[in-house]
């Protein structure tokens, strides 16, 4: 172990090696530092990020931190972004994750910096988004003395990450940094975090990372098993009414034009669950979007109905299940998961096949028979099967009642800017009823361009997650749907969004409530609305300018080409406040549970069930 | 509330005909089995450093996996340490514990040992002293020492198999049994078999050989 620097008291009372750090440290780009030697641990993390091909970085400033952010100074290679709460980090750093592919990076400071970021890995775990967390920690021999802003944040992140680490030592930081690097991408992608003790990031040492490499016990397999996807093909071939269900890890494993084409070949309907929008096109004659407790009618019913469901990097969520007792009892499920313990989890699996999406697709599609389309002899029962998945998207069409006069329908905004914006536009959302909508009416066409908080459910996602997805996709057009609610609890980071000029979207579905808990209070709690009525909402528009974006305010339905054309010329951050009917609610929807196939379509069917 | 979409009611859609278990398996209505719990031990080599008995705790208990016993202990190397883990479960459950270890990172490998495997279980009893002789004599019909003696009190030890262990603590009810410290199980599978170390996968294989017939004392 190298020797090192005295290690300084927490923060409060400032101690002269900081005064110094502050006082001598150069500017950036001066030629301070080369970028094949560190002389301190901070140093060496910092080339294990750049090492790893990291680019912006979202965080926070503070004591424990700084060595590290010292050293960010002089790098050329990396872009900080300061966000206003660490939340807002964690979360920009997943939607950076989802939309780019390679781990997104956060920043926080030790004790509440660090619990801060905690919401956002245990979204990003949920969703299985790429994302490394750097904490600071104070120094090695104050750990777990509960020292100034001290929090085991180990021992908070361990259940919400792939794996936390606690860098004990300056000549290993570096090596770690990059592990966890490697980590968070390989395999079933997910979050890590390295706890950094402040003597260990001021610690000397000359030690240079090498290149990110996932740790020895980490093996994640690649292909399915030969004869396993023999099986699992003869089961699809004699299949009368084979459904595809692709799930998220379709589009983490870069497999959307493997599934496409492998759909399109056997002409297989196509189901995806929520995370998995976008991993086929909405608007493919084969697509009938996704299912699951809002998902659209057409899905769950071939989802309940089919003989055969080809499942595909998806975890068998609740949401998308109802009561597993009624989830598609009659098929042979064949499921493909790089993760061996989501094999028959929560629905057996009666063909397994493990390994990356993306592989196993191709081995499918080599162990398929002649595809039918190519000699013209589909089997009769396959292509009624066909016609009947036809016949359900046009009895639950997608509607909603649309008076032409106020108030406006949250539905007819959302499909208005769907039919607006650019085609790769990316739509990200907070949480509730808005979220629901934006899923249902935009119709997506590309991978990574839904980004959204599903397993976790995390209200406030919004914000931050649009600064992420604009920064990893700069010339990509950005939206976010959120709700009154979602916006409150992060609104905070619109100011980051102007201080670094994005050009982003916000659309606030202001129904002044939680709506999507007074839905359910009206459906199953006999219309006690407690606590989900927020008669005292700001006003968005106005909020928006007192931070220095645009805002608009929408309530006349005539109206809404014109403020979204607006907004959307608007060059930098704009709000659109857009006051809907406050009665509007989500449907189809099956209750909590419930039996896919028994999806209500309004309220009285709901009462009904 | 009318407001919504329209289209067929419930009950007038087309309806699958089967069903499957709240542990998702599709079901045969004519023999409806679920799995009974039962007894299984996982051997796990880890690697031997700070936090990884409270990674694995954690994950048993976040997963509401059902603990018997785990015991930990260093092995011949010093990087790597062995679990030995007693849960009760389902088989599905049994299969995901297995799963879910393997996944954490500073987990090298896991195994479901045979119900035959070599189990021990080590037990410190507490029993009043009055009766020092007859103490001595059921703590010879279970092979164990006695390793402390007071006026008071006789403290046994005592090593076994499961059923030994409570067999041997039912015996000793009779001395106003003052405490009891029981360790868990340790585990080891008979024969040449040997957990393998994933990391050192090349070395091990061609050291196996045949597995050879072992004597047994239970
Ligand atoms: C952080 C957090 N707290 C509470 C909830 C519970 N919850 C789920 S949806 C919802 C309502 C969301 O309201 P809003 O953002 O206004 O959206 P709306 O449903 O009105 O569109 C609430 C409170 C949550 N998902 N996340």
């Amino acid at each position: 172990m190298s020797e090192q620097t005295p290690v300084s008291p927490p923060e409060g009372e400032r101690t002269d090696t900081e005064e110094q750090t502050a006082e001598t440290t150069d500017l950036p780009g001066d030629g301070t530092t080369t970028k094949d030697t560190v002389s301190t641990g901070a140093e060496s993390v910092v080339a294990a990020l750049e090492q790893a091909g990291a680019e912006t970085l979202f965080g926070v400033q503070g004591g424990a931190i700084m060595p590290v952010y010292d050293a960010l100074y002089d790098s050329e290679e990396l872009t900080h972004v300061t966000m206003a709460h660490e939340q807002g980090a964690s979360h920009a750093a997943d939607a950076y994750g989802i939309v780019s592919g390679k781990p997104g990076v956060c920043l926080a400071t030790s004790g509440p910096g660090a619990t801060n970021l905690v919401t956002g890995l245990a979204d990003a775990s949920m969703d299985s988004d790429p994302v490394i967390a750097l904490t600071g920690q104070v120094p090695t021999n104050f750990v777990g003395n509960d020292a100034f802003q001290e929090t085991d944040t180990v021992g908070v992140t361990q259940p919400v990450t792939k794996h936390s680490y606690f860098a004990a030592d300056a000549d290993t930081v570096g090596t770690e940094v990059g592990e966890a690097f490697a980590l968070a991408d390989e395999g079933r992608q997910g979050p890590t975090l390295v706890d950094l003790p402040k003597d260990v990031t001021q610690g000397e040492t000359d030690a240079f990372p090498g290149e990110p490499e996932t740790p020895d016990t980490y093996n994640p397999p690649t292909e399915a098993d030969a004869e396993a996807v023999d099986a699992a093909a003869g089961a699809l071939a004699d299949a009368e009414r084979p459904v595809i269900l692709a799930g998220g890890g379709v589009i983490k494993a870069d497999a959307s034009d493997e599934l496409r084409q492998f759909a399109t070949d056997y002409e297989i309907p196509v189901v995806t669950t929520m995370p998995g929008i976008g991993s086929f096109p909405e608007d493919h004659e084969l697509s009938l979007e996704w299912a699951g407790m809002h998902g659209t009618g057409y899905a769950n019913m071939a989802i309940t109905n089919t003989d055969c469901m080809l499942a595909v990097g998806t975890r068998f969520d609740d949401r998308l299940t109802g009561g597993v007792e009624t989830f598609a009892p009659d098929a042979d499920i064949v499921h493909v998961d790089i993760d061996p313990a989501e094999i028959s989890k929560n629905v057996e699996a009666d063909y397994p096949l493990i390994g990356d999406a993306k592989q196993v697709l191709r081995q499918l599609d080599d162990a398929m028979p002649v595809a039918y389309e190519a000699t013209d002899s589909s089997p009769e029962a396959y292509v009624e099967w066909r016609e009947q998945c036809q016949t359900w998207k046009d009895e639950y069409a997608m509607t909603y009642d649309t008076p032409d006069d106020e108030p406006l329908k949250p539905q007819y905004v959302v499909e208005r800017f769907s039919e607006l914006a650019e085609d790769d536009a990316i739509v990200t959302t907070g949480v509730g009823q808005h979220q629901m909508w934006a899923s249902q009416f935009w119709t997506f066409t590309e991978p990574r361009t839904w980004v959204s908080s599903h397993g976790l459910g995390t209200m406030g996602y919004g914000v931050p997650s649009a600064i992420g997805a604009k920064i990893a996709a700069p010339d990509q057009e950005v939206v976010c749907f959120d709700g009154d609610g979602s916006f409150l609890m992060t609104v905070q980071e619109l100011s980051v969004a102007v201080r670094e000029d994005l050009d982003i979207t916000y659309v606030v579905l202001n129904n002044e409530a939680v709506g999507m808990v007074r839905q359910w209070q009206d459906g199953f709690y006999e219309g006690r609305r407690m606590a989900s009525e927020y008669p005292w909402i700001p006003q968005f528009d106005m909020l928006a300018e007192a931070f220095g974006a645009r805002g608009f305010r929408l309530e006349d339905p005539e109206e809404v080409d014109e403020v979204i054309e607006k907004a959307r010329n608007y060059d930098g951050p704009a709000v659109i406040d857009a006051i809907i009917d406050p009665a509007e609610n989500v449907y189809p929807m099956v209750p909590s549970g419930g039996d896919n196939g028994l999806f209500a379509l309004n309220g009285d069917q709901l009462g009904d069930l | 509330m009318t407001q919504g979409m329209d289209g067929p009611h419930p009950e007038e859609r087309m309806r699958p005909t089967g069903r499957r278990n709240s542990q998702g398996i599709r079901i045969d209505p004519e023999a409806e089995a679920t799995h009974q719990p039962r007894k299984a031990v996982l051997s796990t080599l880890v690697n031997h450093e700070p936090g990884v008995l409270a990674e694995v705790s954690g994950l048993f208990s976040r997963r509401q996996f059902n603990i018997e016993s785990l015991t930990v202990g260093a092995t011949d190397d010093p990087e790597v340490a062995r679990m030995t883990i007693v849960i009760e479960e389902p088989e599905p459950g049994i299969d995901q514990a297995k799963k879910q270890l393997e996944k954490l990172v500073p987990v090298i490998s896991v195994e479901e040992l045979e119900p035959e495997a070599v189990q021990r279980e080590l037990i410190l009893v507490k029993v009043d002293g009055e009766n020092p002789d007859d103490v001595n004599a059921v703590a010879d019909m279970y092979d164990g020492n006695v390793v402390d003696a007071s006026p008071e009190t006789i403290t046994i030890e005592i090593t076994g198999s499961h059923q030994k262990i409570e067999a041997a603590v039912e015996a000793f009810d009779q001395f106003d049994v003052q405490e009891v410290v029981r360790t868990g199980a340790a585990a080891v599978e008979r024969g040449a078999d040997v957990l393998e170390d994933t990391r050192r996968k090349a070395e091990t294989i061609s050291e196996a050989g045949e597995t050879p017939q072992t004597a047994t004392d239970d």
